[in-house]
């Protein structure tokens, strides 16, 4: 695995600087999801956060151009946030609003957006990866330019759609990056029960698609890999699989406790935090102090305060509006 | 005028002045491209198109369904072909919660033609006879259309891929070369939701669709003899569907016979006695009858195949009990 001491010059202190930016950003909205909005009450039905596994969605998005398509899933808000939704309209998803992406219709992470090239997941886990693959496809077509990033989870890669997908892009030589969020629990389903191979990376050889393995608690790490993948998959050579190892650090939405998991890995995967790394690290080079990330940190809170405050004063949706685009 | 068209040759020209009006509409299946699908309906279209616009694809239903949503979602105009409607079970979770949702949830439309070759009568067994429709016809956001002649199959194909929301194409094997007439020489479509009378008639109407269309049809030729005349309606599509059409032809004869090849619960016949029961119940004279396959698969041997499919004796003989009414 990469560490984030073994960097190239392509990590500058700017890149480093935007990457804790999201991370931090994914991070404090999802605390005010999860901490403090369904607390609340505010938020209904299922909450799932992306706790300690952000670098993957961060250090992955940060290389889509506008022309590229992002696929992500319930674990990935840094890959809406590097992508340019604003916060206020993550707000007003969650809080069921006429201003969120889906007006209300859809909740929680279930978000999209034509324009910004970012496809809605649904909730049979995994349904994205085939539909990944069209996107790519139309590219292909077309003639254009441009890479889906597809995430899934490890539970996903059990799914018949999923193995079906990965082998149908192979095939098409679809330029596709898929990453995978390796979180080592599927809801309370843990790896040994999930599969009995020791990596998912090792799957890609069964379709012909190179792969690597990351460490997805260090974001430059996932930079690092994606980049290379990204690289293979615009020069038209066909699809790319990065594993991404992590663990979830919550259960698996909001009311779950995660009882089933032994404590001590918690308390392990924490000295593991993907914002602590990166912050370590630019300390080390220079580039940032403890002033700089409290000052971050104060900046951030008060975006979020904002984008809340909007969220909370905009209009539910308008019943009436129900069976408006069920068809054209 | 040139020679008659076939109802498979008509699916087929229907898909290729498609392609040849607008590139961005691909054809993508298993066998599709040199064996020019099962039923040949996409014969000669690599030659003519080429590798990029008719696709071979690896057998997984729910890879190619699933890439048939996302090129959509790109602004292509995918059409899909399921090799048998039997095998779209497989990649039903990528029709009725990808596909189906998009527009509703985030307004993203999905412009994607998928071909379902179904129905018995050619002895192909419980895997290769069925009628599906009903799995999608009662999700909402999927069109669902059911071509009876060779003018619709080809006019509703077109139709089909320039609507905007995902369409099921159900296409009934048995008609692909037993049924061929004239068809126009210029371009033509038949809208979707227009249902059509085939045979005015004033005694008892029978409202149905696909392959029943031509059983509704023989029915009423025996009972013509007998001086009882069917009205014949086809839908041609469920969804939308014409329910003006329906609630007219009930009030006007008082008398409805439901009448379709796909099982009895849930089918599609259950749908329409409910509209006609809630909407025009005074005008009816006698009971609104049902007439489909049983509650049960699609046999293989012929005298159980026989057995199962509804026939024109099976309307001739109800007609009569209703016509006393």
């Amino acid at each position: 695995m990469t560490t984030a001491t073994t960097v190239a010059p392509e990590v500058t202190r700017e890149l480093c600087q935007r990457l804790l930016y999201y991370l931090e950003l994914m991070r404090e909205i999802e605390n005010r999801i999860e901490l403090k909005l369904y607390r609340q009450g505010k938020i209904l039905g299922g909450c799932y956060t992306g706790r300690g596994q952000e670098a993957i969605p961060v250090g992955s998005a940060i290389l889509a151009g506008p022309e590229d398509w992002l696929c992500p899933t319930h674990r990935d808000m840094g890959a809406f946030l590097v992508r340019g939704m604003e916060p206020r309209r993550i707000f007003a998803q969650y809080l069921g609003r006429a201003a969120g992406p889906t007006r209300g219709r859809d909740g929680n992470m279930h978000m999209g957006d034509l324009g910004l090239h970012l496809l809605p997941i649904i909730s049979s886990i995994g349904a994205s990866v085939p539909v990944a693959g069209g996107l790519a496809l139309a590219m292909k077509y077309r003639g254009q330019p441009g890479v889906v990033f597809s995430y899934f989870g490890d539970g996903a890669a059990s799914r018949g759609d999923w193995h079906e997908a990965l082998n149908f892009a192979a095939v098409q030589k679809l330029p596709v990056v898929y990453l995978c969020n390796n979180n080592q629990y599927a809801y309370s389903t843990p790896l040994e029960k999930q599969m009995a191979i020791a990596h998912i990376a090792d799957r890609a050889a069964g379709y012909g698609i190179p792969a690597a393995i990351a460490d997805g608690n260090d974001v430059i790490a996932v930079y690092q890999a994606s980049r290379r993948a990204v690289a293979h998959a615009r020069a038209g050579r066909g699809p790319f699989l990065i594993e991404c190892k992590t663990f979830r650090m919550t259960g698996h939405s909001a009311h779950d406790g995660a009882e089933y998991v032994p404590r001590a890995l918690f308390e392990e995967w924490s000295k593991k935090d993907p914002i602590l790394m990166l912050q370590k690290h630019m300390v080390e080079r220079g580039w940032s102090t403890e002033v700089d990330f409290k000052k971050l940190h104060a900046k951030i809170l008060a975006e979020i305060e904002e984008a809340v405050a909007w969220a909370e004063a905009s209009p539910l949706p308008d019943p009436a509006t129900l069976l408006d685009g069920v068809y054209e | 005028m040139s020679a008659a068209t076939t109802y498979v040759e008509a699916i087929r020209q229907g898909i290729w002045e498609e392609m040849e009006r607008d590139d961005s509409v691909f054809v993508m299946g298993e066998d599709v491209g040199v064996y020019g699908g099962a039923f040949k309906v996409t014969a000669g279209l690599l030659e003519r198109f080429g590798e990029r616009r008719v696709i071979d694809t690896p057998l997984s239903e729910a890879a190619f369904v699933g890439a048939g949503t996302g090129a959509a979602l790109a602004g292509l105009r995918p059409v899909v072909e399921m090799q048998f409607a039997d095998f779209i079970s497989c990649a039903f979770d990528q029709i009725v919660n990808f596909a189906a949702k998009n527009r509703w949830r985030w307004g993203a439309a999905v412009p994607m033609v998928i071909r379902c070759p179904s129905g018995g009568g050619i002895h192909g067994g419980p895997f290769h006879s069925q009628n599906p429709e009903m799995w999608f016809a009662r999700t909402p956001g999927l069109k669902v259309v059911c071509p009876a002649t060779a003018y619709d199959a080809k006019g509703l194909m077109k139709a089909s891929i320039r609507d905007n929301d995902p369409v099921l194409y159900f296409e009934h094997k048995l008609l692909y070369r037993r049924i061929k007439e004239d068809l126009p020489e210029e371009d033509y479509v038949v809208p979707l939701g227009e249902a059509a009378i085939r045979r005015a008639g004033s005694d008892i109407s029978v409202v149905t669709y696909g392959a029943m269309l031509h059983v509704a049809l023989e029915a009423a030729r025996v009972l013509q003899e007998e001086g009882i005349e069917l009205e014949v309606l086809d839908l041609r599509t469920l969804v939308p569907l014409d329910e003006e059409a329906v609630l007219a032809t009930a009030k006007k004869t008082g008398k409805v016979i439901l009448l379709h090849e796909d099982t009895r619960t849930g089918g599609f016949a259950g749908e329409l006695a409910a509209r006609i029961g809630e909407k025009v119940f005074d005008h009816l004279d006698g009971p609104i009858v049902r007439i489909t396959a049983p509650d049960c698969p699609v046999p293989y041997s012929p005298p159980l195949e026989a057995a199962f499919l509804p026939k024109a004796s099976d309307v001739v003989e109800k007609a009569r009990e209703l016509y006393r009414y």
